[in-house]
Parts: C-alpha cells; sequence; structure tokens
C-alpha cells in the first residue's frame, strides 16, 4: 500500500474555485462547446423537433451532472472501488449472456425493470480502470507475467461483449484497456509481435462475424457494389459531406439531411449533417473542441500524481479520440460502418453518460492532486 | 532510502509515460491528417462531383402536358374540344381502411372491376403519399353525389383533367379523326421527351396527321422531392406551350348536310373548292361517334364496329377503291380529241354492243338497244359505251394510261390527310409486273369505260373533276384553311399546295368536253337531266355505274338477280355553276344502282346546299 497523504495537504482553496468545485474549467468548457455544436445540429438533423431537442438536453443534463458527481470522488476512492465495479460488471455480462433481452439482433440489454441498462457501457470505464488498479503498484514497464494477467482482464470481457454480438463496443473496451498497457511501457518488440498475430488473425475473426458484419465489410471495401442497399448510407453520407463544400449549405437547409437522403442521420450519421450544412469550416471548429479535449486529457495524465491516475486518465482520453476518428472514419468512408456514435452530437444513446462520466474522472484527477513540495 | 527508491522509479515511470504519450500523440496526429485529407477530397476536391450528385437527388422533372390545339370548321365551329373531365383519386396515406372506403364509395359511384383491379395494382407500386385514380370521366351526376358525399370520405378526391371531345359526333368523323390514350406502339414513334407527359395522341384523320401542330411543346417543372419522392416545392417551372388551333377548310353545315343527302347508303361523298383545293365537305359513311375511342372503347363495342359489314371505321373516302365506271369518259373523251384520234364531228354506230375485230366477244352497252349514231358530245351525254370502247381500242391503252395520269387517277392525291391509297390506273406493265400476264385488248376496251382493273377514290376523281373545272389547272386538295399559333391571336393561313397544270394543245377542247357534262345534266338526252330541270344554275357533270363484278361475269349481268352486294356502284362527278366553278362534287353510292338516280341526285342536293343556301 502507498502512504496516505493526509488532507491537510490538500489545500485547495488556495488554488481557485476550480479546485473547490473538483471542475476542470477548460475541459467543462470545450464539452459544453461541443454539446452546443450538437444540439444546433441535431436540431436540423432531427427535423426541428424541440421534443428530440428536450430528450437530448435531458440526458445531457444527466451525463453533466454523472460528470460533476464522479469528480467529486477522490481518484482514491475510486481506485478502491475498481475491483468491485469491474467483477460486478463481468457479472452482469454473463446475466446478460444468460437471459439478455434481444434488441436488434443482439443481446445487449439488461432489463432491470425500470431502465434498460447495457453492462457494456459500464465496462467502457471498468476496464482500464482495471488494468489501471492492477498496474499501480507494479514496477513500470510491467513484466511478462503482468502483461498477461493485464491481457486477460481485457480479453475475458472483449469477448464477452463480441459474443452479445456487439464487435464495435468490444474493440473500443479493448483497444481502451490496451492503452493503458501501452502507456505503461508496454515492450515495441512485443507490441510488433501482437501486431503479427492480430494481423495473422484476421481470417479469423473473419470467420467468427456474423452476416451483416460481413456484409459492413464488404460494402465499405466496395459501396457501389449494392448502391441502394448495404452501400447507401455510405453513398448518401458521402455526397452530404462532399456537397456540403468548405462553407456548407447553412443550417436547416442541407438537402441531403432534410429530404431523407440520408439515413440514421440523427444518431450514427450526424457527421454527414454537420459536414452538409456547416461545411468545412464547421468540421473544423467541431474538431477543435475535440482535438483540444483529447489534448487537455493527456495533460492531465501528464500532471497526474501516480500510476493509477495517469495510466486511466490517459487511456480515458485516447479512447475518447478512438471513439471520434472510428465515427468520422465510418462517415466519410474511410472505415467500414461500424455502429458508434459520434461522441457528445449523436442522438441518444447511454453512451454519452458513460462518456461523461470519464470526464468526471478526469475532472477529478486533475482537481485532487497534491501540492507537491517544490 | 525506501522514499528514494520511489521517486526514482516514480521519475522514470513518468518518463516512460511523457515518452508513449508523445507517440500516441503523433499516431493520432497521424490519423487526423487521413481523415482531413479525406475530408479536403470530399468537400473540396470533389465538391463539384457531390454537389451534382446531390442535386440529382434533390431535383427530379417533371412533364406537363400542353393542351392540344383545338379544331374549328372554316367558320368557327367548334369540332374538336377539351372539356373538363374527373376523376377519383385516393390518397392511401390519408386513409385508414381502403377497402372498406371502396365499399362505402361504390354506393354512390359506379367502380367496375376492372376499375378496381387497376386501382389495386397501381396501389402497390406507388408511395403511399401518392394519390391513386380509381375511377376516370365521372359523370356530372357522380361528381355532384360525390361531392354531397364528401365529409364521408377523407382521403378521397376529384381531380380535374381536360379530355378531348367532339361536340358534333359522326360528323366528318373520318376526315377529323379523333386521339385515343398513346399504346406503346405509339409510343415508338413520339418524340418521347415532348410526350413525357402526354396521354393521347391522334390515331386517324387530321387528328393524326396534324399531331404535330396539335400537340404543343411539353413544359417542365423542377421539383424538389424527397428521397421517397414526396414533392415539397416547385423549383423552377417551365409552362407547356399549347397546341396550334386549327381551322378546317371543312364547312360543317355542308357536310351535314352531305351526310343527309347520302342518308343511310354507304358511300362517300367529296365536296371541295376547285379554285384553291379546300376540301368543304368530306363523307365517308356509315360513320361513327369517335368520343368513345378517347377514352378506350369498350371491347364488345369495337368488335361491334369492326365486324359490321357495312364497315363504318372504313374511310371510303380516301381509301375505297372503285371502278369509276363511266365518270372516266369525259377524260377519256378529251384524250381522244387532245390526241386527234376523234373530232367534235367524227361519229360512231352504236348498235348496243361492240366486238373487236376478228373476235365473236361481245362488249354490250348499257342501252341493249343501242344509241345509233353518236359524236363524242352524245356519247358523254347520254354515256354510250360504245363509243368509247371504240375511241379506247383506237388511243390504246398505253396512251389512256399515260393521258389519265395527268388528272391524278392511279397515284395519291397528296390530301394533307394521312392513309389515302392510290387507286390503279392500269397499264401492260402493270399487269406483267403485278400478275405475270400480257395485256389484252379486250382489257383496253373496258378500261375506256372505267371498268376492269382501273380504280379509283372518290377523292381522286373529285380531283380530276377540279382539275376538268379548271380547264387544266391541277390542284392538290387540303383539309387545313387556317392555323392559330398558340398565344397568338392572328390567323395564319394555311399553305395550298398546286399540282402543275395539264398542256393542252385546243383549249376549245376543255370546251367541248365541259359543253358535253352540261349536256349530261341540261341536255335533253342527258343522263342526269332530272335534276338539271329545276336547277337554278348550271351544272356540268357525268355519272358512272360502275360494275361491281369482275370481268367474266359482265355479259350476264342482271340487276334484279343480284345480291345487294353485288350491286352496281352508283357515281356522280360534278361542278358548277360552269361559268364559274365554285363547288366540285363527286358521289360514290355503293350497290346504290345508277349514278343517274342515285348519286346525281345527291350531288344535286349537295351542290344547293352550298350554292343556294349559303348564298341565302
Amino acid at each position: 500500500m502507498r502512504p496516505r497523504v493526509p488532507s491537510s495537504h490538500m489545500d485547495a482553496s488556495r488554488r481557485g474555485w476550480q479546485y473547490q468545485l473538483h471542475i476542470d474549467a477548460p475541459l467543462l468548457f470545450a464539452l459544453i462547446g461541443v454539446s452546443t455544436l450538437g444540439l444546433m445540429v441535431l436540431y436540423s438533423a432531427g427535423g426541428e423537433d424541440a421534443g428530440l431537442i428536450q430528450r437530448q438536453l435531458a440526458r445531457l443534463g444527466l451525463a453533466f451532472a454523472g460528470m460533476f458527481a464522479i469528480a467529486q470522488i477522490t481518484p482514491q476512492v475510486l481506485q478502491r472501488l475498481t475491483p468491485w465495479v469491474f467483477v460486478t460488471g463481468i457479472l452482469l455480462l454473463l446475466a446478460v449472456l444468460v437471459m439478455g433481452e434481444v434488441s436488434g439482433g443482439a443481446q445487449r440489454w439488461l432489463d432491470l425493470y425500470f431502465v434498460r441498462f447495457q453492462p457494456s457501457e459500464m465496462m467502457k470505464l471498468a476496464v482500464p480502470m482495471m488494468v489501471a488498479w492492477y498496474l499501480a503498484d507494479a514496477r513500470l514497464p510491467p513484466n511478462r507475467y503482468q502483461l498477461l494477467a493485464g491481457g486477460v482482464i481485457i480479453v475475458v470481457p472483449a469477448l464477452m461483449i463480441a459474443k452479445q454480438p456487439d464487435l464495435g463496443t468490444s474493440l473500443l473496451i479493448a483497444s481502451s484497456g490496451f492503452f493503458v498497457l501501452f502507456l505503461a511501457g508496454l515492450q515495441w518488440r512485443l507490441l510488433a509481435f501482437l501486431t503479427a498475430v492480430a494481423a495473422a488473425a484476421t481470417p479469423l475473426l473473419w470467420h467468427f462475424m456474423h452476416d451483416y458484419q460481413r456484409i459492413r465489410v464488404i460494402t465499405f471495401l466496395n459501396p457501389e457494389r449494392d448502391p441502394l442497399g448495404a452501400g447507401y448510407h455510405i453513398i448518401q453520407s458521402k455526397i452530404a459531406i462532399g456537397s456540403g463544400g468548405l462553407f456548407g449549405k447553412g443550417w436547416l437547409n442541407g438537402t441531403q439531411s432534410q429530404l431523407d437522403f440520408l439515413p440514421e442521420r440523427s444518431t450514427d450519421f450526424i457527421f454527414a449533417v454537420l459536414g452538409e450544412e456547416f461545411g468545412f469550416i464547421g468540421i473544423l471548429l467541431l474538431f477543435a473542441f475535440y482535438i483540444f479535449i483529447v489534448v487537455r486529457g493527456i495533460l492531465i495524465a501528464t500532471q497526474a500524481q501516480d500510476t493509477f491516475t495517469r495510466l486511466l486518465a490517459g487511456s480515458l482520453a485516447l479512447t475518447f479520440f478512438v471513439y471520434i476518428i472510428v465515427n468520422t472514419g465510418m462517415v466519410t468512408g474511410l472505415l467500414p460502418v461500424v455502429g458508434l456514435p459520434l461522441p457528445m452530437i449523436s442522438y441518444g444513446g447511454t453512451s454519452i453518460v458513460t462518456l461523461m462520466a470519464g470526464f468526471g474522472i478526469l475532472m477529478s484527477i486533475q482537481t485532487h492532486r497534491k501540492l507537491l513540495p517544490t | 532510502m525506501l522514499r528514494q527508491l520511489t521517486l526514482k522509479d516514480h521519475f522514470l515511470e513518468y518518463r516512460l509515460f511523457s515518452n508513449r504519450a508523445i507517440v500516441m500523440l503523433m499516431f493520432c496526429s497521424l490519423l487526423l491528417v487521413l481523415l482531413f485529407s479525406r475530408l479536403i477530397y470530399l468537400q473540396v476536391i470533389a465538391h463539384e462531383h457531390f454537389t451534382t450528385l446531390s442535386e440529382d437527388n434533390r431535383v427530379k422533372l417533371r412533364a406537363i402536358a400542353p393542351s392540344r390545339g383545338l379544331i374549328y370548321d372554316r367558320n368557327g365551329i367548334i369540332l374538336a374540344e377539351n372539356l373538363p373531365s374527373y376523376r377519383l383519386e385516393i390518397t392511401a396515406e390519408q386513409l385508414d381502411d381502403i377497402p372498406a372506403t371502396l365499399t362505402a364509395l361504390e354506393e354512390i359511384i359506379h367502380i367496375r372491376d376492372t376499375d378496381r383491379s387497376r386501382f389495386e395494382k397501381l396501389l402497390k407500386r406507388k408511395p403511399r403519399f401518392e394519390a391513386v385514380p380509381l375511377r376516370f370521366h365521372l359523370s356530372d351526376e357522380e361528381v355532384a353525389r360525390f361531392s354531397v358525399n364528401r365529409h364521408r370520405f377523407p382521403g378521397v378526391d376529384i381531380q380535374a383533367g381536360l379530355a378531348r371531345h367532339y361536340p358534333l359526333g359522326k360528323l366528318g368523323v373520318h376526315a377529323l379523326g379523333y386521339v385515343g390514350r398513346i399504346d406503346e406502339q405509339a409510343l415508338k414513334s413520339l418524340d418521347s421527351s415532348n410526350y413525357s407527359g402526354t396521354t393521347h395522341v391522334g390515331k386517324t384523320g387530321v387528328e393524326k396527321s396534324y399531331e404535330n401542330l396539335l400537340h404543343g411543346t411539353v413544359g417542365l417543372e423542377h421539383v424538389e422531392t424527397t428521397a421517397q419522392g414526396r414533392v415539397l416545392r416547385v423549383l423552377k417551372r417551365t409552362p407547356p406551350v399549347p397546341g396550334n388551333n386549327l381551322f378546317l377548310t371543312l364547312d360543317s353545315r355542308l357536310q351535314a348536310d352531305v351526310e343527309r343527302a347520302l342518308a343511310d347508303h354507304a358511300g362517300s361523298a367529296i365536296a371541295l373548292d376547285p379554285k384553291t383545293g379546300d376540301i368543304l365537305a368530306m363523307a365517308s359513311l356509315p360513320g361513327y361517334d369517335p368520343n368513345p375511342f378517347v377514352n378506350g372503347i369498350e371491347y364488345a363495342d369495337y368488335t361491334a364496329l369492326r365486324e359490321d359489314e357495312r364497315e363504318p371505321l372504313f374511310n371510303r373516302a380516301l381509301r375505297g377503291q372503285y371502278p369509276p365506271g363511266s365518270t372516266v369518259k369525259p377524260f377519256i373523251g378529251l384524250a381522244g380529241l387532245e390526241q386527234g384520234i376523234t373530232g367534235h364531228n367524227s361519229s360512231t354506230y352504236c348498235p348496243g354492243f361492240y366486238t373487236l375485230p376478228g373476235s365473236s366477244r361481245k362488249f354490250r352497252d348499257w342501252k341493249r338497244t343501242g344509241h345509233g349514231t353518236v359524236r363524242l358530245d352524245d356519247a358523254i351525254a347520254q354515256s354510250c359505251d360504245v363509243y368509247f370502247y371504240d375511241l379506247a381500242l383506237s388511243m390504246g391503252i398505253g396512251r389512256i394510261h399515260d393521258y389519265l395520269q395527268q388528272f391524278g387517277f392511279g397515284k395519291r392525291t397528296g390530301i394533307d390527310i394521312q392513309g389515302e391509297l392510290p387507286g390503279l390506273l392500269p397499264s401492260p406493265e402493270w399487269k406483267r409486273a403485278r400478275r405475270g400476264e400480257p395485256w389484252f385488248p379486250g382489257e383496253t376496251i373496258i378500261t375506256g369505260i372505267g371498268q376492269g382493273f382501273f380504280l379509283s377514290t372518290p377523292l381522286q376523281l373529285a380531283v380530276a373533276t377540279a382539275t376538268l373545272a379548271n380547264r387544266g389547272q391541277g390542284i392538290k386538295p387540303n383539309i387545313i384553311h387556317i392555323e392559330q399559333r398558340a398565344g397568338d391571336s392572328t390567323l395564319q393561313p394555311h399553305l395550298r399546295g398546286q399540282n402543275r397544270s395539264i398542256a393542252i394543245n385546243d383549249p376549245a377542247h376543255w370546251d367541248a368536253v365541259i359543253d358535253s357534262m352540261i349536256h349530261v345534266v341540261h341536255g335533253e338526252r342527258g343522263t342526269a337531266r332530272r335534276i338539271g330541270l329545276d336547277s337554278p344554275y348550271r351544272i356540268a357533270g357525268k355519272t358512272g355505274t360502275a360494275q361491281v363484278f369482275g370481268l367474266k361475269e359482265e355479259e350476264k349481268y342482271d340487276a334484279e338477280a343480284i345480291a345487294e352486294k353485288l350491286r352496281d356502284h352508283a357515281l356522280f362527278i360534278s361542278f358548277a355553276p360552269v361559268d364559274d366553278p365554285q363547288i366540285v362534287v363527286a358521289v360514290i353510292v355503293e350497290n346504290g344502282g345508277s349514278g343517274a338516280a342515285v348519286a346525281a341526285p345527291i350531288a344535286r342536293a349537295i351542290m344547293d346546299s352550298y350554292l343556294v343556301d349559303k348564298a341565302s
């Protein structure tokens, strides 16, 4: 156990309101900026439906409240809670596999009578936390046995989620755990070896894919193969973004979006609405916020004072970036269609709550730091 | 000691972490560069391409059919008009229970099984927001009944369109023609873009022949649509240009009188103005009502028309090919005079029959007792056959053919209505080519009285007669008097074509032939003297009685013993007044019997209508 730090060392009042309220102001403002832009795009994408905006606002309100609440918890408490959260998550995943509700052809939901709950959401945080927890007291870089144990912590939930099947979330969770290992100092040689194994395993992956997933990959490789079927989404979204040009067609004026040519435009393909109505400039603005958030997260990680918080903060920031790149890559036709929302912008889903909980952890890490002796 | 070690570890770990974080940030930057290269490609480099695709998505073209030009007679009486026509449409998305609605609708509007099945077929094909027609051409009564009950039928609407209507019904139907729905065959020959909104096209008569003037130019609407095809708004509209209005040369009052004069006969009568070639009336009886054809005639009704023995659908005026009979005599006579084969005073003895030298075969005159000694004038006035047997034989088939050709026999007159047949002016070359047989002298003889292979349409007879009346000036018959461009109040006279005139050696020959035609009507022994008795104007005419029988039966002909279908055709050609010909009339009454008794009075009634009634 590491030595306890007396609370008198944390002289929050000397460092201003951010530390009193445990809020990271730059992160908060960037998140508000992204959410505001997102609400504008959603208002247009949803056909100017005020009810839709209200529901999204309620969801955002809940997510921000959750973020503030988690930010109040000290990283030490989070660290102590980590194994319990992880084990609960695993048990819930088991429950889903045994008796989960089938929705959209996949078992992802657990009906808790009052709310439908996706245990995989919980694991998005629990997995990197658990890996960081495991490595917290280790001498880094981790040795082979530690890496193997870390691998097991990652692979077990990832496989359970892949079985649901939810390949997108499974890969995201695996990558968030991988980021912890990488930041902890995963040896390059081992990394190269793992990459080679992964490449060799690709045909195996193909073998385990469901038909709809294979079609997505085929469609990605050649969207014109079936322009009215599987390729329709990607073709229409490219047209929407491309026709937006530098400055866009103007808010509420995107013909692809407003005239129903763009499918899933409130949810997974909302990036295309932004691209069509606000053009390249609008995308730049969104990415200014996004990049700021990622860089701020990495900065928080480098300023973190122990291994657990440092690794966790770094992983959370990088995972957020993966979210962004996977969704925008999909909508622009660079990646196959995977059902992942654009963070903070897409309508609906519990993912926004999880995401903000992650930012709550970042804020907690940043604002519970001790003043180090100079 | 322990603390120092921890600090040292901490520092190393921090450096390791920083290095790894920098590597990840570089990796992220690389991904961003990739993404932004893609965005620059989509939004800057290929922007125009995607803009085009986006516009193609959004903007659809919708054709607006032009309204068809109206057709009037020469006096401005409307012959073909566009009347509002109402159809019942159902928009599925506004209805809960379509079968129940149909059942309720059936109580107030007649819905045939064919309507219902077509509706159900369309309903499956069209998107739910689009109105699908259930019934076309609602009667006024049905429109009224539906309007009263409209509140019971949300989602059911009455739409007004235009439908072609022929207010005079049967009158002049063979000249006017009708329009019908565009079928697949017609579609091939039409300009598909100009007809993209059009449902009907001219099928026969003027409606067909002047389709290009009547149709107009299609209009276009650029409409913005959703992905499902729902039209949101009109972006740009190019209005259609309506078709030209046409004023026909027909005089519908005269046409009515012509058809009344023909009464219940099957036959044809043509009245034209010899100066211009204007067709004043063109009748082919029996006729039919064109209106049911516009929107698809019932199959049973169509079959009845097709199978009617009297062939109401057959346009006799242009397509009926009859032996001209004695009506060719003035033309043969003129040919004889011109070629010096006969003269005013050279005479032939008619014993009632004619035999070829060295043959026992007898060619009978219609008058068994014979006409005695006749000159050309008597031969035309009394229609002596023997005179023309002799003349024809002397002239030979070659010269007959060549001379009569100048009057338009054996070739199309070039009237501006499609479907005309050329008749047949026989020649040895024709016979050899078509039948592989040589020409016999006996065939020359009967050609002299317009029998044998000789066939002519009523229109050809009228045109040839007009050429006579004009003393050689040929005409091209035409049916269009005036054109009126859409949106233009000025009337544009339709250009008349002229055929070349016939060169003649001695103008006195015209007088000789025309005088003898006057004697047909006004002479003491003229075959048509009965119509000349009380005529307030002088008429030149020629009767004809054409045998329907083939050659070999010729000598045994007995009108009484023969079924009506094989009875002689009655013909009459004429023009009046003789000093200043204003009207040419040709009449053919199928199986009517004698030209003098049947056809000539009809011609007289037509001329009275035009020359007397018009003046009063």
